[in-house]
């Protein structure tokens, strides 16, 4: 879906848990995520800490679709 | 001749344990047991080779504690040093055909073991692993056991004797792109010309150099201004108002879901819910912004971050669901968002 999206001339991030199947897949801007069940949160963590915790990976999703890349990349923290 | 020893790698879901709600079991190893398909795998091995192992390992844990994970099934794999060692098959489940292509090559590669597993050609766990260890070609589900067993059991004995193993169209394995060379009857020019008229004919013919299928996109360039830039989100994490009114599948999606979110600031368990298969639904019906951030996005919309959130999302399901089908959904998700002006996607998977 990330590859059709991209094709179509829309810049897109790919937020994920197992990232070599995103990389396999084809996207290029990749950013991890925590789990498979909830990539974007933590039921461990307190609602508080939680939301810290999405909004720092919807923030690399957010840089990543702010930058060039020439290839496949995985942004980190 | 003794039999030879295999040891037999499956998830929690084919030993009986559970479904996703127990995808996070860490490895066990059962020394003695045949469990699952271990049992069709003896009746097909006859007096050839037996399991004296199975290890049993949650998909959820595999891939998310995926180094320990490996090295704790490694070291399980060399106490039992088999002469052999097969994981799954895997037929199209993402996670286990991931677990099952890390761990069948690691045991081989660090092991020296030889091994092999199987899974149906879409798997991810299929590209990923197909060219490092042998991989029987299965069906899509498990309804293809039969069929996937007769295929394994074969090749892994004669792996296990250390025999030569025949071409991947003789023995069922996928192409690794390791090339042999031996005579053919006809010469080149003669099959090259009968493949042709075969070919203008319209009938079936077998090509003996596949194109590589390099299908890759080039990155579109980034967004220079986020604060006015319009953002949507797309997931195949299965997000849907509760209810599921579109009744997306819970695996092998036939279709997507497009939903209006205007005004929504935040996704609560009254609202949304996943419809998706495949793993644990608590957390995501609990609060569904652990799959799709809305929340989070309109804070961000809110403090001028990005010009807006757009007021749809789209979701699918992606258990299982057809690569056909999910690249048919994504093309015309894609013409919906440039029609109505989207910048940008966050594309969202669990």
């Amino acid at each position: 879906m990330v590859k059709e999206i991209e094709r179509a001339g829309l810049p897109v991030v790919h937020i994920c848990t197992v990232t070599p199947i995103s990389l396999t897949v084809g996207a290029n801007r990749i950013v991890p995520a925590i789990a498979i069940p909830y990539p974007l949160g933590n039921p461990s963590l307190d609602a508080a800490e939680e939301k810290e915790l999405r909004h720092h990976i919807v923030e690399k999703a957010l840089t990543a679709l702010t930058t060039e890349v020439d290839g496949q990349k995985v942004f980190e923290d | 001749m003794a039999k030879l020893k295999v040891v037999h790698y499956i998830n929690q879901f084919f030993a009986q344990i559970g479904g996703e709600e127990k995808a996070d079991f860490p490895a066990e190893l059962r020394v003695g047991e045949a469990v699952g398909p271990g049992l069709a795998f003896n009746a097909n091995f006859k007096d050839e080779a037996e399991i004296i192992a199975t290890i049993v390992c949650g998909d959820s844990y595999f891939n998310e504690n995926l180094e320990k994970a490996k090295a704790d099934v490694l070291a399980m794999v060399k106490e039992q040093n088999p002469d052999v060692f097969i994981a799954g098959p895997a037929f199209n489940a993402g996670r286990y055909g991931v677990a099952c292509g890390t761990i069948a090559a690691a045991v081989q590669e660090e092991l020296g073991i030889p091994s092999l597993t199987g899974m149906y050609v879409e798997n991810p766990g299929a590209d990923m692993f197909k060219d490092k260890v042998y991989m029987v070609s299965t069906k899509n589900s498990a309804v293809g056991m039969r069929d996937a067993v007769s295929k394994m059991a074969p090749l892994a004995i004669k792996l296990g004797k250390k025999e030569e193993i025949g071409a991947s169209a003789e023995e069922g394995y996928m192409p690794n792109g390791i090339r042999k060379n031996f005579f053919e009857d006809e010469r080149g020019a003669k099959r090259a010309v009968k493949m042709l008229l075969n070919k203008l004919a319209g009938k079936p013919y077998t090509t003996e150099y596949p194109m590589p299928d390099f299908d890759r996109v080039a990155p579109v360039p980034a967004i220079k201004d986020l604060s006015k830039a319009t953002v949507a989100l797309v997931t195949s994490g299965g997000i849907v108002p509760k209810g599921n009114p579109d009744h997306i599948e819970s695996s092998s999606a036939s279709h997507y879901g497009e939903y209006d979110i205007t005004g929504v600031m935040d996704l609560t368990a009254d609202t949304y819910e996943t419809a998706h298969g495949g793993y644990d639904p608590v957390y995501a019906n609990e609060d569904a912004d652990r799959v799709l951030p809305v929340d989070v996005l309109r804070e961000l919309e809110k403090e001028g971050k990005i010009g807006k959130l757009h007021n749809k999302f789209y979701t699918t399901v992606g258990n299982g669901t057809a690569v056909a089908s999910a690249k048919a959904f994504a093309e015309e998700i894609a013409k919906k968002l440039i029609a109505d002006g989207v910048d940008a996607v966050i594309l969202t998977s669990t």
